[in-house]
């Protein structure tokens, strides 16, 4: 089944931390499995959500690139019984 | 990098890996903005990350705790003057280098804004909202003259060296 966006996040702009700061309190409201596609034009929130995504368990599934604004959709984690 | 490589990488289990810290704490020492400003982006990006974050901030660390409208602190003569010569509280930092008497601040605070970096005052603000704990060091407040009430809410109660360390047991731990 194709998990549909729960929330989507413009933090254009803003420089590090405050990318990965604002998407990580924001992603505390979300279920589990839950998607969320953030906006970002720091280009060292390309590595930093590689590295928060992989320390956190939260799933990247996507990083991308259009004009200048990197999009990247994050997965809430499933809660490990 | 294609989606199915970075959905391995997620799902990826961290074998090889060692163990992440699940904790971070910070030693504040320095009451420079140019160390307390990393150590809060450190900060909240620890919370960001999951840990269970605490700041310690010990002398000169403990003068960026100072309520904005608190100017003389301590009891007697030698602390007051401390207290005039190195102000304290957030607005009033310095850089460590190239300050020239606040010119060299005023222009890194406009760069700043200039490029959206989070201001300290901001980064603190967010810290307290994500739960990091930041702990005033007590003896250090005493030696240097400063009152629980001098410093600003939000704080946990003052502590000492051995909870610092107890807290940093296991933790990654910065000296900053």
């Amino acid at each position: 089944m194709e998990a549909t966006i729960a929330l989507s996040l413009d933090l254009k702009g803003l420089s590090c931390p405050i990318p990965i700061v604002k998407t990580a309190m924001a992603m505390k409201q979300l279920a589990p499995g839950q998607l969320v596609e953030v906006f970002a034009t720091d280009p060292g929130s390309v590595p930093d959500f590689k590295a928060w995504s992989k320390t956190t368990g939260n799933p990247l599934i996507e990083s991308g690139e259009e004009g200048g604004v990197f999009r990247f959709l994050l997965k809430k984690k499933e809660v490990v019984r | 990098m294609s989606v199915a490589t970075l959905e391995r990488a997620a799902a990826e289990p961290a074998a090889q890996m060692p163990e992440p810290a699940e904790k971070l704490v910070i030693f504040a020492w320095s009451g420079e903005l140019d160390k307390i400003w990393p150590t809060l982006i450190l900060a909240t990006s620890g919370a960001a990350m999951g840990k269970e974050t605490t700041v310690f901030f010990t002398f000169w660390g403990l003068f960026p705790l100072v309520k904005d409208g608190v100017r003389i602190t301590g009891e007697n003569w030698m602390q007051k003057m401390l207290s005039m010569m190195n102000r304290g509280g957030a607005d009033h930092l310095k850089l460590s280098k190239l300050n020239f008497g606040g010119a060299g601040k005023a222009m890194m605070m406009h760069l700043a804004k200039q490029h959206h970096v989070a201001s300290p005052q901001e980064l603190m603000a967010l810290a307290k909202e994500m739960g990091v704990k930041l702990v005033p060091c007590q003896m250090t407040m005493d030696l240097l003259g400063l009152k629980r009430e001098d410093l600003i809410d939000g704080l946990e109660e003052p502590a000492g060296a051995t909870t610092a360390l107890a807290d940093a047991q296991g933790a990654i731990t910065l000296f900053i």
